[in-house]
């Protein structure tokens, strides 16, 4: 009976989220006398034991150089490598694994498209299409690329829920645009992004989109070919998987397209002092020895993610999202900074007169952490007409109590500087 | 050491009622319109912008200090107190006071400290000393006293402390 079954794997899968806060070690300490509350998970979440089980085992008995050795450990920090890049070529639905390139992080890999595809192509004039929103990685690197070629970042204007303006943003895609670039989840904010309206439109003019995924990877299900966006940036760090490793998706026709970003081992076919043949994909834009246990540490993240299933993810922080819009709303004196129609595990606010910096300290001194500050998005920051905000950002392993902890906390702080 | 007495304690501490009277009346705020010396000090991470103003009589007597910005509770009370602190002192005795400072609170002993920071007595500027505590927190404390430093040597790059 498929419907019984059905019911019993939801119950299953509900358990398995309310549960899955034991597999984090981190999470089992207490910080200044309290059980530690992680509401900074957008700036970098915790790994579960799997993910550092899983990297000790790699460097305790099979580390080696990938792609050299004819010897039997570098087979098998080949195969972990390779495996690793089928699991997260799989997970975002790639159509084949040359089309995800290993790189150290999302501002990597939004610089390697900068620097590989945009700058070969752009003349003087171009523009390059961005949003108010965006995180500096996903501003700077097309600033360099408009001051090596002379052409214009253009930024589409946000409203004071800190949502995009849709119709401003098609209309600024014009015959001149040469690339959009665009966040899928505002980091300081949460908004999350009407992308298939704006690949639409990108799409109508030949115009490729480049997507910042490092904000909406650990949160929801991301099909590329869905988004059918060209390129998808996004960084291990954030979706429980270690530091230091991330990946460029692209779609085939464009990568193939593009020389390499960096020269060195393993991204070459033949090196001659004549000239030098580039590998094939991905290797041709994976130069020198890569980070080998980074990349089988996010391809655990990514089998972690797929046990708890994407599907509960976005469920479970939804939920805990409208509650802890509502905890907060209920606070005297607290402002919420993005109240877009659309968001995702993260809200900003400010507390009273209170400098986001004085909140952080006192609520760490309760165990409490959050991020302060200007969240690499000072534009979105001039918006709002702040020095920075209080975040707080939700992952699968927070629950209403984290919640309330963070309520409490704000309450404490109220009264310091009463 | 049980929990209460830590949140109640060094926070406190941290926070005592001189501090929250200056960051939240921060002292000579504002331009210095004649200022002679002037310094930025910025924590780009923290989103402290401080600007420090100075006006110097002609024997190096710092006759006037202002300042204007924005930043947490500990940056603008330590600027506030810099100012009411250092109105009268001639230069040389401003950067004793800044040396003693910033050895107090961040317990490392500046390299050019003259020999006479060391008996220095810092009065009210004490109250800044809950920062030791919060080793995230000293950068903010000793920010505009690093921007005297900049101010008095005429540095002209805005200084940091992150």
């Amino acid at each position: 009976m498929p419907a019984v079954t059905d019911k019993l794997e939801m119950r299953e899968n509900v358990l398995r989220i309310e549960n899955c806060r034991g597999d984090f070690p981190a999470l089992s300490q207490k910080v200044n006398g309290h059980p530690i509350v992680w509401l900074d998970s957008a700036a970098s979440s915790q790994q579960p034991a799997e993910v550092i089980d899983r990297i000790a085992e790699y460097q305790r008995h099979d580390h080696a150089n990938v792609h050299r050795g004819v010897h039997t450990l570098s087979h098998r920090a080949t195969e972990a490598y390779e495996g690793a890049r089928d699991s997260i070529a799989a997970f975002i639905n790639a159509a084949s694994r040359s089309e995800t390139v290993f790189t150290s992080g999302t501002t990597a890999a939004i610089n390697l498209v900068a620097q590989s595809w945009c700058r070969p192509r752009l003349l003087a004039g171009d523009k390059i299409l961005i949003t108010h929103l965006e995180h500096h990685s996903n501003i700077v690197p097309w600033q360099l690329v408009c001051e090596q070629t002379g052409a214009e970042l253009v930024v589409c204007p946000i409203n004071e829920r800190g949502e995009i303006e849709l119709d401003r943003m098609l209309s600024l895609i014009d015959e001149r645009t040469r690339m959009v670039a665009v966040s899928h989840v505002s980091n300081a904010l949460g908004t999350v992004l009407p992308l298939a309206e704006i690949v639409s439109e990108a799409h109508r003019r030949d115009i490729p989109v480049l997507v910042d995924g490092a904000q909406a990877v650990p949160h929801m299900q991301v099909d590329v070919r869905t988004l059918d966006c060209d390129f998808y940036a996004f960084s291990g760090h954030k979706m429980f998987g270690p530091t230091g490793i991330g990946i460029l998706y692209g779609k085939e026709s464009l990568l193939d397209s593009m020389p390499p970003w960096q020269g060195g081992g393993d991204m070459i076919l033949e090196v001659t002092f004549d000239g030098t043949t580039w590998n094939e994909l991905p290797y041709k834009f994976e130069a020198g020895t890569p980070n080998i246990s980074g990349a089988v540490g996010l391809g655990a993240a990514v089998k972690y993610l797929q046990s708890v299933g994407m599907e509960q993810v976005l469920r479970h922080e939804q939920e805990l999202l409208q509650y802890l819009a509502a905890r907060l709303s209920a606070i005297d004196g607290l402002r919420l900074i993005g109240t877009a129609g659309h968001k995702a595990s993260v809200q900003s606010f400010l507390l009273d007169a209170i400098h986001p910096h004085d909140l952080g300290t006192i609520l760490d001194h309760q165990g409490v952490a959050i991020r302060t500050g200007h969240h690499c998005a000072m534009p979105v920051m001039e918006y709002f007409k702040v020095p920075g905000t209080a975040r707080a950002s939700l992952a699968l392993y927070n629950n209403k109590d984290d919640i309330d902890r963070l309520a409490d906390a704000l309450m404490k702080a109220k009264d310091v500087f009463a | 050491m049980n929990a209460m007495s830590i949140d109640g304690d060094e926070l406190r501490e941290l926070y005592r009622e001189l501090i929250l009277d200056h960051a939240k009346t921060p002292r000579h705020f504002g331009k210095l319109e004649d200022a002679t010396h002037c310094a930025e000090g910025i924590n780009p991470l923290c989103g402290d912008k401080l600007r420090l103003y100075f006006r110097l009589d002609d024997d190096n007597r710092i006759s006037d200090a202002r300042f204007e910005g924005s930043g947490c509770a500990i940056s603008v009370a330590s600027a506030s107190l810099l100012t009411e602190t250092v109105i009268g002192l001639e230069t040389d005795r401003a950067l004793e006071f800044f040396a003693a400072m910033v050895e107090r609170l961040a317990g490392r002993p500046d390299a050019s400290r003259p020999a006479a920071a060391e008996d220095i007595d810092l009065g009210k500027l004490r109250a800044l000393e809950g920062v030791k505590e919060f080793p995230s927190r000293v950068k903010c404390a000793t920010l505009a006293w690093h921007a005297l430093k900049a101010a008095l040597q005429q540095k002209q790059r805005p200084v940091s402390t992150e």
